[in-house]
């Protein structure tokens, strides 16, 4: 019993970062209608800028005190994640405006590659190291198989705990202030949005600053867990799985089904893996996402949309 | 009809608008004057909806131009036309469909809006006080369309004529000079029209809005217009008040189709 919960801790885990890119993917989404490839990319940037500012903003003030170092350079990471957005709204999104949600996916994955390209000619292309004082376990390897660990320690609860805040504290702003609401008054007619006076670029900056810094964070988390390095964009291809489960225009659906598909993959892994000799990790959410989009294209939490003929 | 009209607040001139080879508009004129139901009439494909777009700032027309309260629209866009007071509904629907009917008449209030985003996002005193003030003014305009039974509904799941309320509700909420109507009546059955019909007089005549509106059901729009404008294939053939353009042997024939 306490393998099983320690693996259904370990699913949770795991499975909460999968909800926090999935949860980025959803903002975007909701607000702009755009499927942003590039959440993933994302990721890994503001990873990169949290790791690097950690370590060249304690060189030039010359300032010894770690948790100063990483405040300043979590600040400095942010900054860099709402230049991001600006630009993206500035350079692509502004001259898309009414067109094909293929078009949009499109230059979302082009932005994909130049966010990735632009943020490894920064912050250089090696494995960094984030450390943000989080306690360690060293039974936390990167060994194929039980990924994630057995033992419940600290840090994830930790993790689990800044997560649960984010998660909160949007849910909060879309949903009782007036810029939320005008946010989901963008993200359901760009037109009409407008007829009222809403304007639509700083919405955009705005929105993808807000799915800059879910970024920023699940980049902390899982660069403190695993360091950062080009595999983190990756994590993003699970959020895929994730959000059809969930339904691509449901927070909450984002959430649940990321821990869904964590506790599913971890538990599938561990009882059922040995019976058909492993892997089921690999493709656990991408089988069970395609299930979903068998019997309820809408995700659990989706709108179902029926057009009128 | 005892209601004052007053002077011109709205100035159409010269409106061309091409699209690639396709005339959709040639050479209109037309104003509208404070306080006035003006309708914009034709048959189908006349140029009504361009029109209205041109006047909303979703298209930008090629020839003449549009002077509101004596500032003249250049190339701008909905947005800006909404910040000089001109609200709009429209034609196949545009609400927000996931949100309540509060929550889509309280976005119409999003202009009116001073508290920043932080001051909302922490909630604190002004940005609480300004979202009750705007509350209650939302309130007052669900009881004027009768729509109090439906207000915490997703507007998706409402009725067609009920929507078609809710959309009023949203542009009303802005406080508008000019309303914009874009076939307020379309689809409707009868009892819905006639409820409509009753609104829109009451917008007019209690909130003095000046309203715009454009029909291609020449009955209604009759009864309730001060003026009228007829357009067909984009071009204005009649302007005058209803009876006057109801003698109008170019109307008479546009929309009973003998030869032109």
């Amino acid at each position: 019993m306490a393998f099983f919960l320690e693996t259904l801790f370990g699913g949770l885990m795991a499975g909460m970062l999968y909800s926090l890119v999935a949860l980025g993917f959803v903002l975007i989404f909701k607000a702009s209608g755009v499927f942003n490839f590039a959440q993933g990319a994302m990721v890994l940037f503001a990873a990169l800028a949290m790791a690097r500012f950690s370590e060249w903003i304690p060189q030039w003030l010359g300032i010894d005190n770690k948790i100063i170092g990483n405040v300043l350079a979590f600040m400095g990471a942010a900054v860099m994640m709402f230049l991001l957005a600006w630009l993206v709204e500035r350079l692509v999104l502004r001259h898309l405006v009414n067109q094909e949600g293929v078009t949009l996916l499109m230059a979302t994955l082009g932005i994909t590659y130049f966010i990735d390209g632009l943020g490894q000619t920064i912050f250089g292309s090696a494995v960094y190291r984030i450390d943000v004082g989080m306690p360690k376990e060293p039974i936390f390897v990167l060994d194929g198989v039980f990924q994630g660990g057995l033992l419940i320690n600290k840090e994830d609860l930790i993790a689990a705990l800044v997560a649960a805040c984010l998660v909160l504290g949007l849910s909060l702003f879309f949903q009782r202030t007036p810029t939320g609401r005008a946010l989901r008054a963008v993200a359901d007619d760009h037109q009409a949005a407008q007829s009222i006076g809403i304007p639509l670029n700083r919405m955009w900056v705005i929105v993808w600053f807000v799915a800059g810094i879910t970024a920023l964070v699940a980049g902390i988390i899982w660069g403190s867990k695993i360091g950062v390095q080009f595999s983190l964009t990756t994590v993003a291809l699970k959020a895929l799985p994730v959000i059809i489960l969930g339904g691509l225009t449901s927070v909450p659906g984002a959430i649940i089904g990321g821990l869904i598909i964590g506790v599913g993959e971890k538990l599938s892994e561990v009882y059922i893996g040995p019976m058909v000799g492993g892997g089921i990790e690999l493709w656990f959410a991408y089988v069970l996402a395609l299930v979903f989009l068998l019997f309820r294209p809408q995700g659990l939490f989706g709108e179902k949309i029926i057009d009128r003929v | 009809m005892s209601k004052v009209i007053g002077d011109v607040i709205l100035d159409v001139r010269n409106i061309s608008l091409r699209f690639g080879g396709v005339k959709a508009l040639t050479d209109i004129s037309f104003n509208v004057k404070e306080h006035e139901i003006r309708a914009i009439i034709g048959p189908n494909g006349a140029g009504k909806s361009s029109m209205l777009n041109c006047i909303n700032g979703v298209y930008t027309p090629q020839e003449g131009s549009i002077t509101f309260r004596g500032q003249t629209f250049d190339h701008m866009n909905s947005r800006q036309v909404a910040e000089m007071g001109i609200a709009r509904t429209f034609q196949n629907l545009a609400l927000f469909k996931g949100m309540s009917v509060i929550d889509n008449i309280m976005s119409g209030r999003n202009l009116k809006i001073k508290s920043n985003i932080l001051l909302q996002a922490l909630r604190i005193g002004p940005a609480q006080r300004e979202e009750e003030q705007h509350r209650e003014k939302v309130e007052q305009i669900i009881d004027f369309l009768e729509i109090q039974a439906f207000r915490k509904t997703p507007v998706g799941q409402l009725p067609y004529g009920l929507q078609k309320r809710v959309d009023l509700g949203r542009a009303l909420a802005m406080e508008p000079q000019v309303l914009l109507l874009d076939e307020p009546m379309a689809g409707m059955n009868l009892e819905e029209k006639q409820d409509m019909c009753r609104f829109i007089l009451d917008v007019n005549d209690e909130f003095g809005t000046t309203i715009v509106l454009i029909e291609h059901d020449m009955g209604v729009v009759m009864d309730i217009s001060d003026r009228v404008v007829v357009l067909d294939y984009g071009k204005k053939i009649g302007d005058g008040e209803p009876e006057e353009v109801r003698n109008n042997e170019d109307v008479i024939s546009a929309y009973l189709g003998t030869s032109h």
